[in-house]
């Protein structure tokens, strides 16, 4: 029988890799999903007829809850909620490691001696820690995306002693813990180490900014990738273990693509607090000029006078929910058979790969959407840019002024277009707190008001 | 305060200040618009198209200049012109300050306030009152269609049935407003159009308007204050014109812009140049007016040298004068605009505006040219080269870790390679499994388009839960602490494998073509 088991893990491990290569083009990806739920079924089908001898009832009865209401979240959230839902399942997926670390500790029937009890001790420990720093992460990465936490970093004065305090506190602990074992104790500094992580997990999310999100979700991506890969060393189940290691690495080359996309260290964007190198650089508002306003009339004017059209949208957009309107505009242009297309920066959003999903959801064909490194070269051909809801992505002092913040940061050269069309609400400055130079070029023409009221605006012109 | 606009006096000169287009937005202004009658016949706009635009058409020249507070004129006043400002007056027209000291003096002793289109400072700001920019586009322009005219051939090659047929090659000697303009118009006529210019910056420009930059193995920097050129040194002069010459032999068509300001325009092409030339050649030499780049110009005048023609045109803009006309008005609207703040038809000469300072030569009765010189360049001339980007050094600067989550696996894997020397074979199994499933997930995961990341994060999310075997593994355990703890593992696992992957289902169903 446990032959069969583990026969059916490779199958299920073989699917899961094949669930995330298919992703590398939209009409595989669908194939891909089906490849992850069959994967899924087979591994807790197999787990279920191999393993499982008792409390048949509980068992069914919380998957099919629990399917239910996953279910019901997945139909009802909104696009634009999107990086809300994932980051409160990543929660989940920490707290599940957490219980089955508790659970697998409290257990009479797992038995070990010497060095692999105490190998076992330090893998049940480092479970229940990652799953504990995911959890209550992802818990303030919710709140803090749906609003209901504000989005400003929080810094504590002397906030890194304060995690290094952290850091102190759970190695010693773990010390205590692997000794206290050995005598077949032990729950105390368990305990103990998960408040600390819970807390931890908590700090550093809060101190993390709304901008930096994007690097937030993945990296908890990541976390809980490593926490069901230690849960499955625990356990000694090689089906975990891969699995968990196949998210683990995809969360941190998600990390890692958004880090590079705003040239940051991933180091400092944990160690939060955006500015606190370059807090000199505010002075740059010196560097004024006048601005050109335009209304949605002119716009529509100078849209359907261009035969090449780039829009850049940013979290402005998602905020605005003005995707549909964007959309829309879209088909109007390019029935008037103008070279319509979409410039996504990477950390446009809030999440990795976030405008996508919103302009797909709008209807808008995937194959005009392309990413900042397909299109930048081509801006000197670009007739009319449009900028909706995005300000540090599209600012030329990352390039220009070695001393901004923002510095080196790639950014969407659209000022190199004929003319650009910002749209935003007023003048103040972008989550950087930089001031954007674009807005003062000769060829740029502020489109002011909230993004949806002024795109219906030059919709109806159109 | 009522404007004027009068018939221009000036033999040839077929430009009007105003089109009746320009006058409708100065009555928005809050201004009265007075035309003389004719005065926009030779640009094409007669008396009713002004009348229609809300103007009033004034037969008598004399009641015109008397009756209003503000004239607005192409060229500066000539002859009895002059007599019939009166002092209070306002005017605004090309002036050339520098050549007609007299005439500033007869302004300032008549009391009247003058603002010279051509001292107005160029500056990003003032870009949309430059006439004199407006004016270099159109006689760039005009320039290749004259040369077109006294060229025998096409400019653009072809081959017929008949035979090949070379394009013509053109030279343009400086490359400001005129010169990219006439490289425009050329190229656009199919001609191979080369440029020469002294201040290397315009390279960028010429190459921009599709010309070949003619580069000289010499190095000077020959940008002047303002965007204009300078003198420059003997050396530099001596390869420019061996460049010259040798270009002479080779091109059809010459078209010549190089202007110094405030000094006569530099003598380029020799009348040896011009014999060595293929004879049914043209020079355009629109530095005519300020006593030519060519030797054998003759201003005003097409001669015909060693069988070369040579155009000397000083009017080029005037020879297209419903374009000048509109464009020379809308600089003119956008002066008055910026000195009409108010909308209320009364002009402000405000003399802390730089832009105000610079155009005004006579306030009142006093001269107030030249101003104080303007201190921008229209070009970035000097400014140093970019240094290399720096990355801002962050607050805790670490070693240069490129991935912090790969940077802590690294850490992990060494503490448990240091337990590896201990470990039992079955502990070492599991980690080789791990080590190299983190590859497979790096190849994979590298291949996934940016498009599909948030797919990505929440079909990654559902699989996570695989966690679920971990509590599946413990459900059956006669403890019912352990047992509770694992059902509610599982719930919560389920939530997220249903939800993770009916979402991604949903988000995938709307990446259509």
């Amino acid at each position: 029988m446990s032959g069969l088991v583990t026969v059916s893990y490779i199958g299920a491990t073989i699917l899961f890799i094949l669930a995330l290569g298919g992703l590398s083009h939209p009409e595989t990806a669908r194939r891909g999903n089906l490849y992850g739920i069959t994967g899924m079924s087979i591994a807790l089908l197999a787990t279920v007829l191999g393993v499982v001898t008792a409390h048949l009832p509980l068992l069914l009865g919380g998957l099919v809850i629990g399917g239910a209401i996953g279910l019901i979240l997945a139909r009802r959230v909104q696009m634009t909620q999107m990086p809300e839902l994932v980051a409160i399942l990543h929660s989940l997926v920490g707290l599940a490691a957490v219980l089955v670390g508790f659970a697998n500790f409290m257990d009479p029937a797992v038995v070990f001696t010497g060095v692999e009890l105490t190998i076992h001790d330090i893998e049940t420990y480092l479970g229940i820690l990652i799953g504990a720093v995911t959890f209550s992460g992802s818990v303030i990465a919710f709140g803090k995306l749906s609003g209901k936490i504000s989005g400003k970093p929080l810094t504590l004065p002397g906030r890194h002693w304060f995690n290094l305090g952290l850091l102190v506190i759970t190695i010693y602990v773990a010390w205590q813990f692997v000794n206290e074992s050995a005598a077949g104790e032990g729950l105390t500094p368990l305990l103990i180490m998960t408040g600390v992580a819970l807390l931890f997990g908590v700090h550093m999310v809060m101190a993390i900014g709304g901008a930096d999100m994007p690097v937030v979700v993945s990296m908890l991506n990541s976390y809980s990738g490593w926490a069901a890969s230690a849960t499955g060393f625990m356990l000694s189940n090689d089906l975990l273990i891969v699995t968990g290691a196949l998210v683990g690495s995809s969360g941190a080359i998600l990390s890692y693509i958004m880090c590079r996309a705003m040239n940051r260290k991933f180091i400092a964007v944990i160690a939060g607090g955006f500015g606190t190198a370059g807090s000199s650089a505010a002075v740059e508002g010196a560097e004024q000029g006048e601005v050109i306003a335009v209304d949605a009339a002119e716009t529509a004017n100078l849209l359907s006078g261009s035969k090449k059209i780039m829009i850049v949208p940013g979290y402005g957009m998602a905020v605005a929910q003005a995707q549909h309107i964007v959309c829309e505009i879209t088909r109007v242009l390019r029935d008037k058979g103008i070279d319509v297309r979409f410039g996504i920066h990477p950390v446009a959003g809030r999440m990795p790969g976030h405008m996508n999903v919103l302009l797909a959801e709008a209807r808008v064909p995937y194959d005009i959407v392309f990413e900042m490194d397909e299109i930048n070269d081509d801006f000197p051909n670009i007739d009319v840019s449009i900028i909706i809801g995005a300000n540090d992505i599209v600012n030329p002092s990352a390039q220009e002024e070695p001393d901004s913040p923002i510095a080196g940061m790639p950014v969407l050269e659209v000022w190199k277009g004929k003319t650009t069309i910002v749209l935003k609400r007023s003048m103040a400055t972008g989550y950087a707190g930089v001031q954007n130079p674009l807005f003062f070029k000769e060829n740029t023409r502020m489109l002011f008001g909230d993004a949806r009221e002024s795109l219906d605006a030059v919709l109806k012109e159109l | 305060m009522r404007i004027g606009i009068p018939r221009e006096t000036r033999d040839g000169e077929k430009r009007v200040a105003a089109t009746p287009e320009v006058a409708a937005e100065m009555q928005k202004l809050g201004f009265s618009v007075a035309v003389e009658s004719g005065a926009g016949a030779g640009a094409s706009f007669d008396d009713s198209a002004f009348r229609e635009a809300g103007a009033e058409v004034v037969p008598d020249r004399q009641s015109l200049w008397s009756d209003s507070d503000i004239i607005v004129k192409v060229r500066a006043p000539e002859g009895d012109e002059t007599e019939l400002l009166r002092s209070g007056q306002v005017l605004v027209s090309f002036l050339w300050p520098a050549q007609n000291p007299d005439l500033l003096e007869q302004l300032a002793a008549k009391g009247v306030t003058t603002l010279a289109m051509d001292s107005i400072p160029r500056i990003s700001r003032a870009q949309k009152m430059d006439a004199l920019s407006s004016m270099a586009n159109i006689a760039g322009y005009r320039a290749v269609i004259e040369a077109a005219q006294h060229f025998g051939r096409f400019f653009t090659g072809q081959i017929t049935a008949a035979g090949k047929i070379p394009p013509a090659k053109v030279l343009v000697i400086g490359a400001g407003v005129a010169g990219l303009s006439a490289i425009g118009a050329a190229r656009g006529m199919g001609a191979i159009v080369r440029a020469f210019d002294t201040r290397p910056e315009v390279k960028e420009q010429v190459e921009s308007m599709d010309g070949e930059f003619l580069l000289l193995e010499f190095e000077e920097e020959g940008s002047g204050e303002g965007g204009y050129a300078k003198v420059m040194s003997e050396e530099f002069i001596k390869a420019e014109m061996a460049l010259f010459a040798q270009q002479a032999e080779d091109v059809d068509i010459i078209i010549t812009t190089a202007l110094i300001p405030g000094k006569p325009a530099p003598e380029l092409i020799t009348s040896q140049m011009v014999e060595s030339m293929r004879a049914g050649s043209v020079i355009v030499d629109l530095a005519a007016e300020q006593g030519g780049n060519c030797e054998l110009t003759e201003p005003d005048k097409v001669v015909e040298k060693e069988g070369v023609t040579i155009i000397g045109y000083t009017d080029l803009p005037s020879r297209l004068a419903a374009q000048s006309s509109q464009l020379y008005g809308t600089n003119l609207r956008h002066l008055l605009t910026d000195m009409c703040p108010e909308k209320d038809g009364r002009l402000v000469v405000d003399m802390e505006d730089e832009v105000i300072r610079g155009a005004t030569v006579v306030k009142d009765n006093e001269i107030t040219w030249p101003p104080p010189a303007p201190k921008l360049s229209a070009a970035p001339a000097k400014a140093p080269p970019a240094p290399a980007l720096k990355a801002p050094a962050p607050a805790v600067e670490t070693k240069p870790s490129v991935l912090g989550p790969l940077l802590a696996f690294g850490v992990g894997a060494l503490a448990l390679l240091g337990l590896g020397s201990v470990a039992p074979p079955s502990f070492m199994a599991h980690f080789t499994v791990f080590v190299l499933a983190c590859f497979v997930g790096y190849m994979v995961i590298w291949n996934v388009t940016p498009a599909l990341h948030t797919p990505l994060m929440s079909v990654t999310n559902a699989i996570s839960s695989i966690i679920i075997i971990g509590a599946l593994m413990q459900i059956s355990s006669p403890e019912s602490t352990i047992m509770w703890i694992a059902g509610i593992t599982v719930l919560i696992t389920s939530i997220n494998i249903a939800g993770g992957f009916a979402v991604t289902r949903r988000m995938l169903e709307m990446f259509r073509k």
